[in-house]
């Protein structure tokens, strides 16, 4: 056994930090903060530059050809320093999708946009009435000479207000079993009929509500085959499902600790002096590490192709849910200078505890709630019965 | 990075499964309680080298890895085996290390002298709770700043205990031989103390996941309300969530045994880590694989209450998680005042 990363991805851990102190400025991450978008035009275009928006791709697509593990020590860094890398994730998921599956005429006419930075694709599959079932999709696609007509709603269409495409789970056959009648699109967001209105949330971040009354958009942007829509989904969840939160609790540890080390307690001693401090400190610690192990075997399990599956869902599961735990934990040990915001200058640790607090919430429900991670591992590793 | 077992580690591990499967079925296990020793097991043990081998080679040992032992430990937790295996393997080492332990070092790799090892300091001249105390030669313990070898008296007390160990306080009498004294008693003490701690999370690994089988093939089997109850959410999320736990602690535990020889600076933080979550990891999956066998599974005559109060005495000699978390936070971030 070997638990080390190997020197290649240190080397490119030190290089990531080094490229986050010189390129996310205090204000570009204030800027985040303030707008609730986690994209930032500059900082992406930065991250092209290293060759960072597609570092696994393979080389003869425009990537690096790094492997999942190097791919993990670049995530790692930029989610402990708060990088606005939601944009480029989204975008970069649907353009691998394309290469997959998509035409020459879209490979081309998306891939060398979203490998420069030019371009942000949202996601489409979540609706008002339909979240992790979501295969359910009633947003519907209607074919005509030239294409499609769509109607519907999508729900939580992340940056939809500023990307150049929804990526869209569509019903084009009502009839048949609801996996085998949907069919993915490029939705352009500039096609008349297509409305964004923000919806915003407990983490501050700014989401969107975006409905489409009689969209037109050509055979052109209709990725996969007719009514394979799921298939099609299967390639993106693959890659949504072995998300972690390493860094976000890294993040939070470190703020914490700053804390814990120059704030006094009743008896004039640094808080981390106390029992229950350490305790929490050390918890928070080793939920880290193994956090980090479950999210590390996942990426070692792809590269000696090992299927990753339940594997991926144990480590989103488990990340998402202790970091969650943690903030709640560590806004409570603030005692009542908890509850001072974020943005006010009273906070401790600048609020980064108390907006912990909000922001981890979300972790436990997109891609993919906990419940379906349990229903996953429960099935597919335990091989327990499907709930009736 | 690569996790997976050398061929020998997994012929290391196939040849102790069926050790066990052999010598301590859960029948045997009954038999040994409440005392906690099978002195069939341990012969076999003795006979396999289960000892001698984790004494470096330079003393006369087999010269195992920490990974190595580690690996035995999972598997004898998955047997709640009855046999003081982890405290003799670490005393051993111990000895090893030790220029005044090398008598008893000979007797103990000969396979004729049982020494263990108390893992909390001497409190009034009495170590306690003592693991394998109760059917041991004799025991190391640390009494101030001397590391002591210990013989056991004739008659000396099983403590009766939740985890049916062999325990026992054990006085340190005009007979103990002073092994070491000072700094170099304490960095021994201390590293003996790692490798349990490491061994130990080894072995409640093992529990939790053998807990976990027998929890699933029940619920599987188990049928109410028209469907096997490992139909329910309320029953199938709780054990999606244990298998996550077990699968962490096994990665965590592995990797600070890995740590002893390839990561010395992080080897203590990872001990404690280990330790720490093993344990809570083993508490809780042993709980629901109980729970889930309703009415039965609060009967002796199931198996899971054997692995339910293993989980707690196993890791409740040496102290609580929390304990081994307020550890990882001093060696880490050391705190500022101490």
């Amino acid at each position: 056994m070997d638990f080390r990363l190997g020197d290649k991805s240190e080397v490119l851990r030190k290089e990531a930090r080094e490229f986050l102190r010189e390129v996310l400025t205090p204000e570009m991450v204030e800027e985040c903060y303030r707008t609730g978008v986690m994209h930032n035009v500059e900082f992406t275009k930065a991250m092209r530059d290293k060759g960072w928006l597609a570092p696994g791709w393979p080389v003869e697509y425009g990537g690096q050809g790094r492997d999942p593990i190097e791919i993990l020590a670049l995530s790692e860094e930029m989610a402990r320093a708060g990088a606005p890398t939601y944009g480029i994730g989204t975008t970069m998921m649907i353009a691998w999708v394309i290469n997959m599956v998509g035409t020459e005429e879209q490979k081309r006419e998306i891939l060398p946009k979203a490998l420069a930075g030019d371009i942000v694709i949202a996601l489409g599959f979540t609706e008002p009435e339909n979240g992790s079932d979501a295969a359910a999709a009633a947003t519907r696609a209607v074919q005509s000479d030239e294409g499609w007509t769509i109607n519907g709603s999508k729900m939580f269409t992340t940056n939809a207000h500023i990307a150049d495409y929804v990526f869209m789970l569509a019903r084009t056959d009502p009839d048949a079993p609801k996996h085998r009648g949907l069919t993915t699109f490029l939705v352009p967001m500039k096609q008349e009929g297509v409305e964004v209105q923000p919806v915003f949330t407990l983490s501050g971040e700014r989401t969107n509500i975006t409905f489409y009354n009689d969209v037109f958009v050509s055979d052109q942007w209709r990725i996969g085959e007719v009514n394979a829509g799921w298939r099609v989904m299967s390639v993106a969840f693959e890659r949504e499902h072995s998300a972690a939160f390493v860094g976000e609790q890294e993040r939070l540890l470190d703020h914490v600790v700053a804390w814990a080390r120059e704030t006094p307690g009743e008896d004039g001693l640094p808080r981390i002096e106390e029992a229950g401090v350490r305790e929490r400190i050390g918890r928070a610690a080793t939920e880290i590490e193994v956090s980090q192990l479950l999210q590390r075997r996942t990426a070692w399990m792809s590269t000696v192709d090992l299927p990753t599956h339940m594997k991926g869902s144990m480590s989103k599961l488990f990340s998402s849910e202790r970091l969650e735990r943690q903030a709640a934990d560590f806004v409570e040990m603030l005692g009542p200078d908890g509850v001072r915001g974020r943005g006010d200058p009273t906070a401790p640790a600048n609020g980064e505890i108390e907006h912990a607090l909000r922001h981890s919430k979300g972790t436990t429900i997109y891609a993919g709630t906990s419940e379906i991670q349990r229903n996953i591992i429960a099935q597919h590793e335990l091989g327990l019965p499907r709930p009736k | 990075m690569d996790l997976r077992l050398t061929e020998e580690q997994q012929q290391l591990v196939e040849a102790f499964a069926s050790l066990y499967a052999d010598a301590a079925p859960s029948d045997r296990v009954r038999s040994a309680e409440p005392g906690g020793h099978l002195p069939e097991l341990w012969d076999r043990l003795v006979a396999t080298g289960a000892v001698e081998m984790a004494v470096p080679e330079d003393a006369g040992g087999g010269g195992a890895s920490l990974l190595d032992l580690a690996l035995v430990a999972e598997q004898h937790g998955r047997a709640v085996a009855p046999a003081p295996l982890i405290e003799a393997q670490v005393a051993g080492r111990l000895l090893s290390r030790l220029p005044a332990g090398a008598d008893a070092l000979a007797g103990v790799i000969a396979g004729n002298r049982l020494v263990t090892v108390g893992v909390r300091p001497a409190r009034d001249g009495v170590a306690t709770l003592v693991p394998g105390g109760a059917v041991a030669d004799a025991i190391v313990a640390l009494d101030e700043d001397r590391l002591v070898l210990v013989p056991v008296p004739e008659g000396t007390r099983h403590v009766v205990n939740t985890g049916a160990m062999p325990l026992a306080d054990i006085a340190i009498g005009a007979d103990a031989t002073e092994l070491a004294t000072g700094a170099d008693a304490l960095a021994a003490y201390a590293i003996a103390l790692d490798e349990w701690r490491v061994l130990t999370a080894g072995a409640l690994v093992g529990i939790a996941q053998r807990a976990l089988e027998i929890g699933v093939a029940y619920v599987k089997e188990r049928h109410a309300f028209g469907q096997p109850i490992g139909g329910f959410q309320a029953v199938a999320h709780r054990l999606a969530d244990r298998a996550t736990e077990v699968d962490g602690a096994q990665l965590l535990t592995r990797e600070a045994a890995w740590a002893a020889a390839e990561d010395p600076q992080r080897a203590p933080e990872l001990a404690a880590m280990a330790f720490g979550f093993a344990a809570d990891t083993a508490r809780d999956t042993t709980y629901y694989a109980l729970h889930f066998h309703g009415g039965y599974g609060f009967m002796l005559e199931y198996d899971a209450q054997l692995y339910f109060r293993r989980a707690r005495a196993w890791a409740g000699v040496l102290g609580e998680p929390r304990d081994a978390y307020r550890r990882v936070s001093d060696l880490r971030y050391a705190a500022v005042g101490a």
